[in-house]
């Protein structure tokens, strides 16, 4: 069997394509040194009165950006719809495109339906009103549904990410598998790393670790820099001055001194990471039962049913998160017993318990220091003193009161977030702490690769490019979202 | 103004000492122990000879007793032993065995101006971090040199006209910049300009256009005694362009919010230039904020150097600490978290004091 090519019959487009991105990379770079340049508009009355601007030659330009972009655009939509249609005829991009049916046509729905009924959506739905943030949602939902179709339902992936074949050692994009059967897919469409398993399919593998950890480690985060940072703005005095002390300690630590300290096998070994999971998950346990009690404790008759019901689902949950195999601690010299076996439903893997604790450590301080400004700001308002006259609790009027009104900061600083633990999560894998080094998450293969780099870059710029639009994606998003909840 | 120092000072001293402490007790523990001795003696110990040589070297003394050592304010340890001539040797924390015993000095710590002996370079502590440092200090030089004007530029451009094709074309460079860690930038800026098989160095040599095989070296490993633009540019511009889109994106801000301030508007009216309104009325109101952002950003560029250094096999502090971490060096990464808080705290204590003196409105009382 031949070697694919990149674009296989649709190779006649590369001209076009290489034209119109050439074109509109000179015209951006003109746009950019022409407005240094040049001189406003000018305002021209016309006769019946009304005003306009003349074009000029600033207008010619970037009418021309604006062509060359939508030429550029309508060429990849064509590789990636031939793509979807020919499969590997189509070259390398055209069976990635083919393999990726479920995630166009994923985000295609998702698209249709948001744009259709954007204006009762809230602040989601006013999110498709800026491309910016368009584009940043684009990328995000990508990522997501790539990541939980490759990852849950296998769906994505031509080879298992972890099998080698042999003689496709470092072998080139689009090599044809040797001795392939008939329902094999025949290609390693990006190739073969260093220990000759399939780059595609573990880039895929590796976006489900990606979009597992860090949004779930971003809320955890979260919920402990709310939990404390509200009554630390709100009461101040020693506590605040205690908090405030513990979180510039841990953010005086550098990032990459605290890793290593943490994420090493023998501090596995001594039940730390354990002792700290205990303590941090403990927190949306705490958060939800005060919320809902200061919300409900008038009406004990609804109250004391559902905060059974909500904290028993809860404490469950956490007790089952932090004990594995009956054990919550267990040391070479000692165990601390948790939940029993036939109730733990779930097993976190210990490498993985590892590297989320230390992610969400290392961000609680910062969303600390957030919520703590704007606990701050706001409960200097009218209506926290109105909520005060009226005789609400504390607890009331930091969580149904202040929380509210500080949720349009939060929301672009969780985007941001996942985005930082995103960058954090491949920096462990960076220096290979944490998940095992087989694992196929992005910063663990930049990591292996990196070896390799003069001599064979295939193995390596994909996962570094997936991470790359990730957080861009999630950057972009936050700026739609800032940019759109600033508007009203 | 000088209470305020001083109780900043005494916070900074409190921190350090806090901070010191855990990382103390951290590399302390008891595996962590064990390994050190594992690799410093032979892997095939039994957990006897492991104990032996810990408790030999006062390693199994209680941990605040042996902070206090560190630090020197508790009497280091002394150690006697019968060897096989029969004679008794005495060794100890501040002294070798040879040292005369009217010369044996009871404490040494920090404080005595002793920051022990690394484990893994089998050097003295200080000699080695004050060598390293001065490598980073050169790394973090021409990185602030490239990055700062670059982002105050960018920054200023994209926010004197608001909106703008300009602004919108350098906000989106900035927040690529920022979605960019140096783990991915440093591997697609060596993919592309110092591989000899892939990027444009082999489409250049082959021109005849650069007569080594590389347009940039993917080490900068020289650079430490001798850095010139080929093997030095990389790793500098890596670091930099992460921290610098941070830095435009502030500076854009605040531009931007001077330049609907009324004061600006009069100077308009009054016939002023744009481009003198920029560099005279603005500019300098605007570059308040931005000073802060850059102090801060100092101690945040440490991860940066680490991961470049790391990257670049540039022989640095931020290589130390990774090799000093890996080989659990108790004392040498005692002098390291020393070093790197006290950056921290200094950096934020001079953007609070800068930031007085650049903003008139501000008083600390």
């Amino acid at each position: 069997m031949e070697p694919l090519t990149w674009t296989g019959s649709l190779s006649f487009l590369n001209l076009f394509f290489g034209l119109a991105v050439g074109i509109f990379a000179i015209m951006v770079a003109v746009q950019v040194i022409t407005s240094l340049f040049a001189k406003e508009q000018t305002i021209h009355i016309k006769s019946d009165g009304t005003a306009a601007t003349g074009a000029g030659i600033g207008g010619l330009i970037s009418f021309a950006v604006k062509v060359t972009f939508v030429a550029t655009l309508a060429i990849v939509m064509i590789y990636l719809l031939a793509g979807v249609v020919m499969g590997t005829e189509a070259g390398i991009f055209g069976g990635i495109a083919q393999q990726l049916t479920p995630v166009w046509f994923g985000m295609a729905l998702i698209f249709v339906a948001s744009i259709k009924f954007k204006r009762s959506l809230g602040l989601y739905g006013k999110l498709f009103d800026s491309t910016v943030g368009m584009i940043g949602f684009a990328l995000v939902l990508f990522w997501v549904l790539a990541g939980v179709m490759a990852g849950v339902f296998d769906m994505i992936i031509t080879h298992d990410s972890l099998s080698q074949a042999s003689g496709m050692k470092n072998k080139l994009p689009g090599t044809p598998l040797r001795g392939a059967e008939d329902d094999e897919f025949n290609w390693y469409l990006l190739g073969g790393d260093n220990l000759a398993r399939d780059v595609f399919s573990r880039l895929f593998k590796g976006a489900w670790t990606v979009v597992l950890i860090a949004p779930f480690a971003t809320i955890f985060a979260f919920m402990v820099g709310i939990t404390l940072g509200l009554p630390a703005g709100y009461y101040g005095g020693r506590l605040d001055t205690f908090l405030s002390f513990v979180a510039n300690l841990i953010l005086a630590f550098p990032v990459i001194l605290l890793f290593y300290l943490l994420v090493t096998p023998e501090i596995v070994a001594t039940g730390i990471p354990n002792y700290m999971a205990a303590v941090l998950f403990v927190f949306p346990v705490i958060f939800f039962g005060v919320l809902l009690n200061s919300r409900y404790h008038t009406q004990p008759k609804v109250r004391t049913p559902l905060l059974i019901l909500i904290l028993g689902a809860l404490t469950w949950i956490y007790l089952a998160l932090i004990s594995n195999n009956g054990n919550i601690i267990s040391t070479k010299e000692y165990n601390i017993w948790g939940l029993p076996e036939f109730l733990d439903f779930y097993d976190m893997d210990p490498s993985i318990l590892v590297v989320f604790v230390s992610v969400v450590f290392v961000n609680a301080p910062t969303v600390f220091r957030i919520v703590r400004g704007l606990a701050l700001d706001i409960k200097t308002r009218d209506y926290v003193a109105a909520a005060q006259t009226r005789g609400e609790g504390p607890w009331y009027i930091m969580l149904w009161e202040i929380l509210p009104n500080a949720r349009g900061p939060l929301i672009v600083d969780f985007c941001l977030r996942i985005g930082y633990t995103t960058i954090l999560l491949g920096t462990l894998g960076f220096f290979g702490l944490g998940l095992e080094s087989e694992s196929p998450d992005w910063g663990t293969t930049i990591n292996t690769g990196r070896t390799l780099i003069r001599a064979y870059v295939h193995p390596l710029l994909p996962p570094a490019v997936s991470l790359l639009t990730l957080v861009l994606g999630l950057n972009l998003l936050a700026d739609g979202l800032r940019e759109e909840s600033l508007r009203d | 103004m000088g209470t305020f120092i001083i109780r900043r000072l005494g916070q900074m001293l409190l921190t350090a000492l806090c901070l010191t402490f855990i990382v103390f007790f951290m590399t302390n523990l008891t595996p962590n122990l064990e390994k050190l001795a594992k690799t410093q003696g032979n892997f095939r110990m039994s957990d006897e000879a492991v104990n032996s040589w810990l408790s030999d070297r006062g390693y199994l003394a209680p941990l605040p007793y042996k902070f206090g050592q560190w630090v020197g304010v508790a009497p280091g340890w002394t150690n006697e032993k019968t060897d096989n001539v029969g004679q008794t040797v005495v060794t100890g924390r501040c002294f070798l065995a040879a040292t005369p015993v009217e010369d044996r000095a009871q404490f040494c710590g920090v404080l005595q101006g002793f920051w022990g002996y690394s484990s893994v370079f089998k050097t003295d502590v200080d000699a080695l971090v004050a060598k390293r440092l001065s490598a980073t200090g050169k790394l973090m030089g021409f990185v602030l040199l490239l990055m700062v004007p670059m982002a105050l530029i960018v920054g200023i451009l994209a926010g004197m006209r608001e909106g703008s094709n300009l602004d919108r074309t350098l906000s989106t460079f900035s927040i690529a910049s920022t979605a960019t860690p140096e783990y991915v930038s440093g591997v697609i800026f060596i993919a592309l300009l110092a591989s000899s098989k892939f990027g444009i160095s082999p489409i250049l040599a082959d021109w005849g256009w650069i007569d080594t095989k590389t347009l940039f070296l993917g080490s900068a490993k020289k650079a430490v005694d001798d850095a010139t633009f080929r093997n030095f540019f990389l790793p500098v511009l890596t670091i930099s362009l992460y921290g610098m889109g941070y830095i435009a994106r502030m500076t854009r801000a605040s531009m931007a919010e001077v330049m609907t301030a009324q004061y600006i508007r009069t100077a308009r009216l009054k016939g002023v230039s744009f481009r003198n309104v920029v560099m005279k009325h603005a500019l300098r109101n605007a570059l308040i904020a931005p000073f802060t952002v850059i102090m801060l950003q100092v101690p945040w560029l440490l991860n940066g150097v680490v991961i470049v250094e790391y990257l670049f096999a540039y022989d640095g502090f931020g290589r130390l600490l990774v090799e000093a971490a890996r080989g659990n060096d108790i004392e040498l990464l005692m002098a390291i978290s020393v070093v790197s808080v006290i950056l921290v705290l200094l950096t934020q204590l001079i953007s609070d004091i800068g930031y007085v003196f650049l903003n008139p409105r501000i008083r600390i009382s």
